[in-house]
């Protein structure tokens, strides 16, 4: 694997596996009293980010220290992206430097796998548009096998929401299909993906009908910026359907737990006391994100061969 | 890449590509063929046993001593020396297990994996007792060290090893060793345990073209 720029650069079930428990030996080390390793000592690894991002950025910027590797952080409001300069000008410009990871989010798909085709520098997809967020599927997955693991064969998992617009689910539906999950796609038919052919997946738009059946329901962010297209009538009827409301999670059963990639809108997708229960996978989902993303940069810049 | 990596890599290259380090699993060369059988199990456990008494002697009891494997079979073998210590004094030492692949100097030059998971109990003030199956080069051991160093204190490190197979390239020496055994650089020591491997024995391995090469 020379970059991550979608769940496939894994290489299917095996090596989405091997990533899992790989990651496990960093996850010891970040619940160490001193959770810093040598073992990336000497390499550099600069976040290109040209979206807004709070877990993501800061998860990976915390995984490269402690690895001991250098960060650079390009944040386009205050670069010479204000002055005009291209994404091939800015990465031509980062590679002169001399790094060795490039982690980017783009509001383009196909972004990262552009700047891969420009640097030397291994490039991680933090994610790009639409289109994926293959390091938010691995601590999904991550976080999901240390509950129901060590198999998820068989695991039944909804994902709700705007699936349309997003790249988590994308990346999810690709990582948990490969693990053996079933998956089911819940939410407005006006956003779910024009077409889904070829998705390994179950579509519905009543959610209170699956609900019972499934182990997780995964909700995704609604994205406010997007109510302007009229995809939805309002937030209000949207929570009332879609949303998990506490009422709504007691029709579940005990054991199904939640997962949110953040950030969260309490009281519109999920309820604040849902998201602070028991069944929440939420922080955890966080905690997991340095670790998986610690094995990624391991895997890239120190292991020295495929991880697979 | 540093300099100094780089002599190192240098050094490696010179040395001959296929020369092991005694890190991991490597697989054996196609033509590898078997010299001696070292140990037998019967040998193994008597070595063992020695180490595990000459451990309590040295250190007047075993009740501050922490025995750490080196994983894979460090690990296993430290177990074992524990389990025996507990068969003659009354308690038992404390165990853990060390994974180095974070800590060593040739990242980047060749594949290097986690084996596994990391659990050392509370170090500071005890007397560690590092356990590997084989001393080779140091490097690994050198490692340790520095893995030690950051999860607490100890009050002295000892080095235990079922072979010393000689070749060290730092200045290290173990502590306790089960069989002093006269290698080439050419040759591969393997270490086999029932609970990695199957079965328990020590074995010599080389290859015939290589032996003329031997320095």
């Amino acid at each position: 694997m020379k970059h991550l720029l979608s769940i496939d650069d894994l290489g299917g079930r095996a090596g989405i596996e091997a990533m899992l428990d790989l990651t496990d030996s960093f996850l010891e080390v970040q619940q160490r009293d001193i959770p810093k390793v040598p073992a990336l000592r000497g390499k550099t690894v600069v976040s290109l980010f040209y979206e807004d991002s709070t877990r993501t950025r800061l998860s990976f910027e915390t995984a490269a220290k402690r690895l001991s590797a250098d960060t650079m952080t390009f944040s386009v409001a205050t670069s010479s992206v204000k002055k005009g300069e291209s994404l091939l000008d800015t990465v031509q410009t980062i590679d002169a430097m001399g790094v060795d990871a490039i982690v980017v989010r783009h509001g383009a798909a196909g972004a990262p796998h552009r700047v891969a085709s420009w640097s030397s520098a291994r490039v991680i997809n933090a994610g790009d548009g639409c289109h994926e967020h293959p390091t938010q599927a691995l601590l999904d997955a991550f976080t999901l096998r240390r509950h129901r693991g060590p198999s998820l064969d068989g695991c039944r998992i909804a994902i709700v929401g705007d699936i349309r617009h997003s790249r988590v689910a994308r990346s999810d539906v690709m990582a948990f299909h490969a693990l053996g999950c079933e998956l089911t796609l819940v939410g407005p038919p006006t956003l779910m993906p024009e077409r889904l052919d070829g998705w390994p997946v179950a579509v519905t738009s009543d959610l209170d009908e699956i609900l019972p059946d499934v182990d997780v329901v995964y909700l995704l962010r609604i994205q406010r910026e997007r109510i302007g297209q009229a995809l939805f009538p309002s937030l209000r009827e949207y929570s009332a359907r879609w949303g998990l409301s506490a009422e709504r999670a007691a029709r579940s059963k005990p054991d199904t737990l939640v997962m949110h990639p953040g950030p969260m809108n309490r009281g519109i997708e999920i309820a604040g006391e849902v998201a602070d229960s028991a069944r929440s996978l939420v922080t955890e989902q966080v905690a997991n994100g340095v670790a998986v993303r610690m094995a990624v940069l391991w895997s890239l810049l120190g292991s020295g061969g495929p991880i697979v | 890449m540093s300099p100094q990596q780089a002599g190192e890599r240098d050094a490696r290259e010179s040395r001959g590509s296929v020369v092991p380090d005694g890190f991991g699993d490597d697989p054996l060369p196609s033509d590898a063929v078997l010299r001696t059988h070292v140990f037998d199990a019967a040998d193994l456990r008597r070595a063992l046993t020695r180490i595990a008494h000459e451990i309590v002697e040295r250190n007047h009891g075993a009740d501050d001593v922490v025995l750490v494997g080196m994983y894979t079979r460090g690990v296993a073998l430290a177990e074992r020396i524990a389990a025996a210590i507990g068969s003659f004094e009354s308690v038992e030492p404390a165990l853990g297990a060390l994974d180095v692949a974070f800590y060593r100097d040739d990242i980047g030059l060749r594949p290097v994996a986690p084996l596994g998971p990391t659990e050392v109990p509370d170090i500071s003030g005890k007397v560690v007792v590092l356990v590997d199956d084989v001393l080779f080069t140091g490097r690994t051991a050198r490692a340790a060290l520095d893995a030690l160093h950051e999860l607490g204190r100890p009050r002295a490190v000892q080095l235990a090893v079922l072979v010393d197979r000689g070749h060290r390239e730092l200045p290290l020496r173990a502590d306790y060793v089960g069989k002093n055994l006269p290698t080439r650089t050419s040759e591969d020591v393997r270490v086999r345990l029932a609970e990695v491997d199957g079965d328990d024995g020590v074995d010599l391995w080389g290859t015939p073209e290589r032996e003329d090469e031997r320095r």
